[in-house]
């Protein structure tokens, strides 16, 4: 019958074409794992948390699979809140901070401090202002400094840009700067990562943000804090002091896989690779 | 007002539509064009065939994105199509009208309206936490599955109601149970438009996002299993255009869904043509 | 008939009996998980001071989500401003008044823009939108940005439903009309538009729980802004927006707080599509009156 062999076509074509796809994909999934048989090391080792971390989480997975090509890392951004609370859940392997735990968060975890981390206070290439003290910073992100001209800049209105509440980033910012009496404005633009934070500063001229310093790059320009400009360079002869750690989580001891990417981070090739855009903890 | 003649009327009413109605086609198939225009340069096979870079320097293709997003709408289909199939045959065939399947029909209506982050929030406080799915595949499959339910088992319903009644009268007056009726030759009668449907439901799945962001982790990562995190086509969009600057793969990628839509568009217009226009045949 | 078929006959009927159920079911947990999620809630906060609060700052403990509650109306409404008017329009185009060959092209075109993903309006808003509406004053991140994008995404929606409800006004009124010597523009605003009424209103109110619902390019677009929107040209952030960007930052009563959000956002849009239900339903008994 015409109807049925129609049919019968557009199922096989379906099929074969599904076979298909799935097809490459398995071969793409299987290839890393088989290349090398010689190593001990294998498994998934799982981390989510921090978006300050996950960029070198994601150089330090990479840099550990090169070693043991059967171990995969796989890493997952979130946030700070998400990186504790997984790690508390069991729902990950590692959970990923950017912040120091509070008391309340403490009970079960073991903290490794992997690497640590400037705030630097970044605006648009094209701002003309390349200082600012504490207290110009303070006013600006509380809403009492709203025009640049205040600062000594153009007559612009200043777009502030800062993260969630719940942000490694931001607690951080709050407790190394701001203080704990000044509130970020709720005026100010909320974006959901470091990514989107340096994103939105590069296409808005009159925008001030604060971003971790692994994260500043050509598109922002790094702003002098009290004369000290947050950059790499600063943070590591330690003139600029806004640093904070940056931790890796795991619920009780680590053990296994997950000890043995821990000791590799620490160790001098791991912490190499975080003297790239971070300061090393040794 | 009243002065103005019907004449008049007429010459600047037409006027009004016709500026309103060619400006609103014109600008919305102007945002398709730029994006394609924008995306295509930056399409190559290298770059559907290139793991992306890392999950914040937007360097790379989207190899892992294209078989995360396999992944994730061949698990969801899997679910939905039976399920859905077997809601239908039962409103279809089956469905006195009474209470319950009132309840029902409501049911299918008013999650078919819930926003995506709805079922995302279900997703993540059900399948992500309560279940430890963890954020995965899986649990985002899971969560799809709800949404499409409705749009499945609705076009499903259409696609088996416009099967004639004399198959089935035919096929009872034969002899044949109820049951044979409906799996021998209802639903093979019915078949295109079930896959319509299905196709329909891949091209939905392929434009969600919300639900997803909140299921599925995001990591760019090849996924090993159905739970691994994961990334679909539409969160590399956003991804991409939120967290680096690397606009054109942006746009590369958004071209990808936009040619995507398309063929699905296409194929699935042709199919009801078909057969829709065999079904009135045999009438 | 033999036992077996009937064995058979009774549990598929059970299956797609269940098959069917799971809609309901998935509503009902939908429904239950969000409201034990969010209740916890009220217990730090009142009701009252949760809907009409002007503060959100999580970590002090203020959940107030009037700013968002406003900012989810006014982009909806704006970009329904725009977009009713402009939508008819090309609606009474497709139905009416385009050569056949115009429509011919248009209406599959309308189609696929009804299946473009919102992200890819949103990365548009993002790269041309946000610069062209900064130059207006503002940061760009703005209601403004937000409800153009919206407007984009929530047209075809509007135009391919109403074009459906025009084309199925019958012949027979249009060719009276027009036989009376009523004008085009005369059949059409007196007779068409009347007549297709119902439709063109159940896919406005389509149109707004689309709008209502858009996640991801409001994210994109709106600045996420916890202030009270004063200006058009302020950034702002609306419902759908606060639960996507908090809800991996959250814990405790911050979490219950994101799901109570989203009790408001499921009551907003269930009264919304009992609307549309009920506008659909008279709108099909007024046809069936029209076709006996």
């Amino acid at each position: 019958m015409n109807k049925t062999k129609k049919i019968t076509f557009i199922l096989v074509s379906t099929l074969l074409l599904l076979t298909a796809i799935l097809a490459g994909c398995t071969q793409k999934t299987t290839t890393p794992t088989d290349t090398n048989t010689t190593s001990t090391l294998a498994g998934t080792i799982t981390e989510s948390g921090s978006t300050t971390v996950q960029p070198l989480a994601e150089q330090l997975g990479e840099a550990f699979s090169t070693v043991y090509p059967q171990v995969k890392v796989v890493i997952q951004g979130g946030g700070t809140a998400v990186g504790i609370k997984a790690a508390t859940d069991g729902t990950v392997d590692i959970g990923a901070a950017s912040r120091d735990l509070t008391d309340a968060e403490k009970p079960g975890l073991v903290t490794t401090v992997i690497a640590r981390d400037g705030i630097a206070i970044i605006v648009n290439p094209a701002q003309s202002v390349a200082n600012l003290t504490k207290q110009q910073v303070i006013d600006i992100f509380s809403g009492t400094i709203t025009n640049w001209k205040e600062v000594g800049g153009a007559d612009k209105k200043i777009t502030v840009v800062s993260r969630e509440e719940g942000s490694g980033t931001r607690t951080a910012f709050q407790d190394l700067i701001l203080g704990k009496t000044a509130q970020i404005a709720a005026t100010a633009i909320l974006q959901p990562s470091n990514g989107a934070i340096r994103t939105t500063v590069a296409g808005d001229p009159s925008a001030i943000a604060y971003l971790s310093c692994g994260y500043v790059d050509t598109s922002v320009k790094v702003v002098n804090l009290d004369g000290v400009a947050g950059t790499e360079a600063n943070v590591k002869n330690g003139t600029y002091k806004y640093v904070r750690p940056l931790l890796f989580i795991t619920k009780g001891q680590p053990s296994g896989l997950v000890k043995s990417f821990l000791d590799f981070c620490l160790s001098d090739a791991g912490q190499n690779i975080v003297s790239i855009d971070y300061i090393p903890v040794k | 007002m009243r002065n103005i003649s019907p004449k008049t009327a007429q010459k600047i009413a037409m006027a009004g539509i016709w500026a309103g109605g060619a400006v609103t086609v014109g600008i919305l198939l102007l945002i398709v064009i730029y994006v394609l225009l924008r995306g295509i340069p930056s399409l190559s096979i290298d770059f559907l065939f290139t793991a992306p870079k890392g999950g914040l320097s937007g360097d790379g293709g989207i190899s892992t994105i294209i078989v995360s997003t396999v992944y994730l709408i061949g698990t969801t289909l899997i679910i939905l199509v039976p399920v859905g199939i077997g809601a239908a045959i039962y409103l279809a065939e089956y469905a006195p009208s009474n209470k319950f399947t009132g309840v029902i029909r409501y049911g299918v209506e008013v999650l078919a309206g819930v926003p995506s982050i709805i079922f995302g929030l279900f997703g993540f406080a059900l399948f992500v936490t309560a279940l430890h799915f963890k954020f995965s595949i899986l649990s985002g499959a899971l969560t799809l599955v709800c949404i499409l339910l409705p749009t499945m088992i609705r076009t499903t319903e259409e696609a088996i109601k416009g099967v004639p009644q004399a198959y089935r009268e035919g096929a009872l007056a034969l002899g044949a149970t109820r049951w044979q009726t409906i799996s021998r030759v209802v639903i093979p009668a019915a078949m295109p438009g079930v896959i319509t449907a299905t196709i329909l439901c891949i091209g939905r799945a392929i434009g969600e996002t919300a639900c997803l962001y909140v299921t599925m982790g995001g990591s760019a990562a090849m996924p090993s299993s159905l739970l691994s995190g994961g990334r679909t086509l539409s969160l590399q969009v956003f991804y991409l255009a939120m967290e680096t600057r690397a606009l054109d793969k942006a746009m590369a990628t958004a071209a990808v869904l936009i040619l995507i839509i398309i063929i699905v568009n296409t194929f699935t217009t042709w199919l009801a043509h078909r057969f829709y226009a065999r079904m009135g045949g045999n009438v | 008939m033999k036992i077996s078929h009937y064995i058979t006959d009774r549990a598929a009927k059970t299956t797609v009996l269940i098959c069917a159920a799971s809609s309901i079911l998935i509503l009902v947990a939908i429904i239950i998980f969000i409201v034990l999620q969010g209740l916890p809630t009220f217990q730090k906060v009142s009701v009252f001071n949760f809907i009409f609060g002007m503060e959100w700052r999580p970590t002090n403990g203020q959940f107030g989500i009037l700013p968002m509650i406003v900012g989810s109306i006014a982009v909806t409404f704006g970009a329904l401003l725009l977009a009713i008017p402009l939508g008819i329009a090309c609606a009474i185009l497709l139905a009416d008044v385009a050569p056949h060959r115009v429509r011919q092209i248009l209406r599959p075109a309308v189609e696929l823009l009804v299946g473009i993903p919102s992200v890819v309006y949103g990365l548009v808003g993002l790269v041309l939108l946000v610069p062209a509406v900064r130059q207006l004053g503002g940061n760009g991140f703005s209601i403004l940005t937000a409800s153009l994008v919206l407007m984009a995404m929530v047209l075809p929606t509007i135009i391919s439903i109403s074009d459906d409800a025009l084309r199925a006004v019958p012949r027979a009124y249009k060719e009276g009309a027009l036989a009376l010597g009523a004008t085009r523009w005369q059949t059409i605003s007196r007779v068409l538009l009347p007549s297709a009424r119902s439709g063109i209103v159940a896919s406005i109110v389509l149109g707004m729980g689309r709008a209502v619902g858009e996640t991801m390019a409001m994210i994109m677009v709106i600045g996420n802004s916890i202030a009270f929107p004063k200006s058009p040209l302020d950034p702002a952030r609306t419902l759908t927006g606060n639960i996507a960007v908090e809800i991996n930052y959250a814990s405790g009563t911050h979490e219950n707080a994101l799901f109570a959000t989203g009790i408001i956002l499921l009551l907003f849009i269930i009264i919304l599509n009992s609307i549309t239900i009920t506008v659909l339903k008279k709108g099909i008994h007024k046809y069936a009156e029209h076709l006996s």
